[in-house]
C-alpha cells in the first residue's frame, strides 16, 4: 500500500454501531419534558419559574459538587441530572419554599442517585426519592397549592415561597386551592374532564397538563426512547380496576377518565415509571410494573389517607424491578423443549 | 415465524445494508499477485499436510496439500507456478501458521486442471462427501467448518430439509447476492449433489428481501427435478445464522447445544453449494472465491474472484485505499475481524474485505457510560440472553455464573448487543473474553 507508515486499528467486531447514546437520550426526554414544564411556567408565573429553577439548579449543582468531591470528571453533561432536576421540579406544589426546593433537590441527586454510584446504579427514581422526603418532612407545606392562572402571577410572589430557611410558611394569608383530587376525596366533587386534561386546575407544577405530557411521552416512544409497555400497562390497570369500582359505586368511586387525568398520574406514568434504570428490561417485566404501579395507585388514591399515591406506587414499583426482571426472564432460544421435557 | 408479511426470527436489529455500490456490480477475475502464501489452516479442523516440495513446479488446480484426518480438507494450488517454500506465514488472528509460498509464471495462461470427476449419477452419498473433501470444500460464508464433515448424517438420524442460506445479512457484502445471480445453475448443481449426500427430500433456499432479484432469478430457474422452493426473509440480522435461518424457515428451534441435525435440518452457504456444483462434476478443487472488497476507503469496489493465498496487501494495493483508511477486516462489519497485518493472506473463509476510513471509524470510538438498564440488547438479542446482566457479571470476571446461570455458551457472538448499547460497552468482546476463559476451565476439568 502507497501509505505504508500509516497505523491500522485493530479492534473487534462490530465495527458499525446503531448511533443510540446515552447523552442523547437523556437529552430528548429534557426535549419532551419542555412543553410541560413552559406551562407550568405560564400557569403558575413567577411561582412556577422560581420552583423549577430553584430545583434544576440544586439538583445539577449537587451531581457537579459531588462528581468533583470524588475526584471523577462531572457526569452533568449527559443530561441525566437534568431530567431528575425537571422532573422533581415538575412533582412540587409551586409556592413551596425555595430553601425546601432546594434541600429536596440536594437529597435527589445525594441520597438518590450518587449515594448508590450515579447514573444507572440507582434503585429508585432520583426525582421521586427527594419528593419524597419532603413530603414526610414538610407534609403542610407539601400539599399547599396555590391556583393556577392567577391575575399578577407574573409580578407577584406567593408569600410562601421566598420563607426564611428553616421556618415554615404561614398559611393564615396564603391564597390555597385545593386539588381535583382532594376536592374529590374530602368532598366528593369531581373536577371536569376537559378542564383537567387541559390543565385548567391547581396541582404540582407540571402535572396539570395531560396532554402536554402525553405529547412529549408519544414523541420519546416515536423515537424508540420510552418503553410504550410501561405506561400502557399503569393506564389499563388505573382504568380497568377504577372503572370497575366506578360501575359498582358512581357516587363513592371516581371515574376511570378522571383517575386518568388527575394529579400526577401522567407525568409519572409518561415520564417517571419509564425511567429505564428503575423499570424492568423485559417486556413482560414491564407489563407487570406497570400493572403493579397502576393497581397501587388507585388503592391509595381510593382507599389511604392521603388523596394521591403515584409517588409511592412508582416507588414501590422501582424496588421490586430486580424481581420482575428475574421473574420474567426470556427463555433462551433453544431451551423450550427441555423445559417442557423436565 | 412470520412477522408483517415475510418470514423471520424473533429479535436482531437493523444495522444499515451498506450494500448498493457493489450489489450491481458483476463478479470480476482478480489478477495474480506475485507470491501467493497458502496457509494449511484455512478451516476449522487439522492443519492439511503439504504433497509438494520446494522447487516444484506445479499447475493451477493441482492438489499441493492433503488432509490430515476427517476434521481436514484438500488444498489446491491456486496459480501454476514454483513452490519457493514452505514455511510460516501470519494469520489473521496474529498468530503464524505453515503456509505454501507459491509464485506464479509471470506470462502463463493459467489454465486450472481438472481431476477426477465425481458422476452426480452414480456416486454414492460417501463418494460425494469424499468428493467435497478432496475440492477442499469449507463452509464460505465465514466459519470455514468442513463441509463434508457437517454433511456426515451421524448413525440414526436423518434430514428431512437442506436448507440452502442466500441471506447474507452482514452489511456491506454482496457475494452471495452476486453468485445467485450468475451462478444459479452451479447452485442447483450443487443443490443435487447435497440432496444426495445428505438424503434430504427437499431443499429451501433462504434469501432476505433486498435480494429480492436474485430470489426472483432462481425462482424462474428453478429445475424441475428438484423439490423445494425459494423463500423470501425479512431483512433484519442475523438472519443468516443457521439457528435463525431454521426459526424462520422451518419454525424449528436448535435446541440448546445440540446440531441443525437434532431438528433434522442441514444449513449449506449458497457460495459453497454453488462450488460444489461448480467443482465436482470436473473434479477440481477450490483455488480463488467471490469476495466483496469493499468500504469507504475502497477506491475500486467490487465483487472479485480472488485467489486463494492472494496477500491482503495486494488486494488492497490494486484496489486502491484512500489516504485516511483506518481499518481492514475480513468479512462485514458486524462480526468480521480486523486484519493484525496486511500480510495475511485471503483464504476459503474470507467474504469480504471491507475498509474504513478514520470518519467510519471515529464513530465506534464513544463514550463508555454506565449501563442504564435502557433493554435495547435485551430486545436485540436473537438467542433471548440478557447482556445488560452478562455485562456486569463479565465486568467482575464472574465467569462461570455467567455460564451456568446465564446461557453464556449460546451466544454466537453476532454482536447485535454491542450494536444498539447506547452506554457503547463492548459487550460482545466481554463476552468473547469470557467464553474462552471458561472453555479453557472446563478443559482443564
Amino acid at each position: 500500500m502507497k501509505d505504508a507508515g500509516k497505523t491500522l486499528e485493530i479492534r473487534t467486531s462490530p465495527h458499525i454501531l446503531s448511533g443510540s447514546s446515552v447523552d442523547s437520550i437523556m437529552f430528548n426526554v429534557v426535549l419532551a419534558l419542555l412543553p410541560a414544564t413552559a406551562f407550568a411556567v405560564f400557569a403558575f408565573g413567577l411561582a412556577g419559574l422560581l420552583t423549577l429553577s430553584m430545583a434544576l439548579a440544586s439538583c445539577v449543582l449537587t451531581e457537579h459538587v459531588l462528581c468533583r468531591a470524588s475526584g471523577k470528571p462531572s457526569t452533568v453533561g449527559d443530561w441525566s441530572v437534568t431530567i431528575t432536576g425537571l422532573l422533581y421540579g415538575l412533582t412540587l406544589p409551586p409556592g413551596l419554599p425555595l430553601w425546601m426546593v432546594a434541600v429536596g433537590g440536594v437529597i435527589c441527586v445525594a441520597m438518590g442517585k450518587a449515594m448508590f454510584g450515579g447514573l444507572g446504579y440507582n434503585t429508585f427514581n432520583p426525582a421521586l426519592v427527594g419528593r419524597a422526603v419532603l413530603q414526610a418532612a414538610f407534609p403542610v407545606a407539601m400539599t399547599t397549592w396555590i391556583p393556577g392562572f392567577m391575575a399578577g402571577r407574573f409580578s407577584s410572589l406567593p408569600s410562601s415561597t421566598l420563607t426564611w430557611p428553616l421556618t415554615e410558611p404561614s398559611t393564615v394569608d396564603a391564597i390555597t386551592s385545593a386539588t381535583p383530587l382532594s376536592l374529590w376525596k374530602f368532598s366528593h366533587e369531581a373536577t371536569a374532564a376537559a378542564d383537567l386534561a387541559l390543565g385548567f386546575t391547581s396541582g404540582s407544577a407540571g402535572e396539570t397538563s395531560s396532554v402536554l405530557i402525553l405529547l412529549g411521552g408519544i414523541y420519546l416512544i416515536a423515537r424508540n426512547m420510552m418503553n410504550w409497555r410501561i405506561p400502557v400497562a399503569i393506564f389499563a390497570a388505573v382504568v380497568v380496576l377504577s372503572g370497575a369500582l366506578h360501575l359498582v359505586d358512581p357516587a363513592r368511586y371516581a371515574s376511570p377518565l378522571f383517575m386518568l387525568f388527575s394529579g400526577g398520574l401522567m407525568l409519572g406514568a409518561m415520564f417517571m415509571a419509564t425511567d429505564m434504570v428503575g423499570s424492568p428490561m423485559t417486556s413482560r417485566g414491564c407489563y407487570l410494573y406497570g400493572a403493579l404501579i397502576g393497581i397501587v395507585t388507585v388503592v391509595i388514591r381510593t382507599w389511604g389517607g392521603l388523596p394521591e399515591g403515584v409517588m409511592y406506587a412508582i416507588l414501590l414499583g422501582n424496588a421490586l424491578t430486580p424481581h420482575f426482571d428475574r421473574w420474567t426472564r426470556p427463555t433462551v432460544f433453544g431451551t423450550k423443549a427441555k423445559e417442557a421435557a423436565s | 415465524m412470520r412477522l408483517l408479511g415475510t418470514k423471520t426470527f424473533r429479535h436482531g436489529v437493523h444495522p444499515p445494508e451498506s450494500k448498493d455500490e457493489t450489489n450491481g456490480l458483476p463478479i470480476r477475475q482478480f489478477p495474480f499477485a506475485p507470491l501467493i502464501v497458502i496457509p494449511l489452516v484455512q478451516h476449522m479442523g487439522a492443519p492439511s499436510i503439504p504433497v509438494v516440495t520446494e522447487g516444484q513446479e506445479v499447475s493451477r488446480g493441482e492438489r499441493i496439500a492433503r488432509a490430515d484426518g476427517f476434521m481436514s480438507v484438500s488444498m489446491h494450488a491456486s496459480a501454476s507456478g514454483v513452490v519457493r517454500k514452505i514455511a510460516l506465514a501470519p494469520s489473521i488472528t496474529g498468530r503464524m501458521v505453515p503456509a505454501i509460498y507459491l509464485e506464479p509464471f509471470p506470462g502463463s495462461t493459467q489454465e486450472v486442471i481438472d481431476g477426477t470427476p465425481c458422476p452426480l449419477e452414480t456416486a454414492t452419498p460417501d463418494e460425494i462427501l469424499a468428493a467435497i473433501q478432496e475440492a477442499g470444500v469449507v463452509g464460505l460464508g465465514g466459519a470455514a467448518f468442513p463441509t463434508h464433515a457437517k454433511l456426515k448424517i451421524p448413525e440414526g438420524k436423518f434430514v428431512d430439509t437442506l436448507i440452502i442460506n442466500g441471506v447474507e445479512c452482514e452489511p456491506f457484502l454482496t457475494t452471495d447476492h452476486r453468485v445467485m445471480l450468475e451462478q444459479s445453475d452451479d447452485v442447483f448443481m450443487g443443490i443435487r449433489y447435497l440432496l444426495k449426500a445428505t438424503g434430504a427430500k427437499k431443499v429451501i433456499v433462504g434469501v432476505e428481501e433486498n435480494k429480492a432479484d436474485a430470489a426472483a432469478h432462481l425462482r424462474e430457474r428453478f429445475p424441475s427435478d428438484i423439490d423445494g422452493s425459494v423463500e423470501v426473509l425479512q431483512v433484519k440480522y442475523p438472519q443468516g445464522a443457521e439457528k435463525m435461518l431454521f426459526a424462520a424457515l422451518l419454525g424449528r428451534e436448535v435446541p440448546s447445544g445440540k446440531l441443525p441435525i437434532d431438528v433434522n435440518a442441514l444449513c449449506c452457504n449458497v457460495a459453497t453449494t454453488a462450488e460444489i456444483g461448480r467443482l465436482l462434476p470436473r473434479g477440481r478443487g477450490i483455488q480463488e472465491r467471490v469476495i466483496t472488497v469493499t468500504g469507504p476507503a475502497v477506491e475500486h469496489k467490487g465483487n472479485y474472484r480472488i485467489p486463494i493465498g492472494t496477500p491482503l496487501r495486494f488486494v488492497l494495493d490494486h484496489v486502491g485505499v484512500a489516504e485516511d483508511v483506518n481499518r481492514v477486516f475480513l468479512g462485514g462489519p458486524m462480526m468480521g475481524a480486523t486484519a493484525s497485518s496486511l500480510d495475511i493472506s485471503i483464504t476459503k473463509g474470507t467474504s469480504g474485505v471491507t475498509a474504513f476510513t478514520d470518519s467510519e471509524a471515529e464513530r465506534t470510538h464513544m463514550q463508555v457510560y454506565p449501563c442504564i438498564r435502557c433493554g435495547y440488547c435485551v430486545d436485540a438479542c436473537p438467542m433471548f440472553l440478557n447482556p445488560s446482566m452478562l455485562g456486569k457479571l463479565a465486568a467482575n470476571e464472574e465467569f462461570s455464573i455467567m455460564a451456568d446461570d446465564h446461557a453464556l455458551m449460546d451466544c454466537f457472538e453476532c454482536g447485535s448487543c454491542s450494536f444498539v448499547c447506547p452506554s457503547h460497552i463492548p459487550l460482545v468482546q466481554q463476552f468473547r473474553v469470557a467464553k474462552t476463559a471458561v472453555r479453557k476451565a472446563r478443559s482443564a476439568r
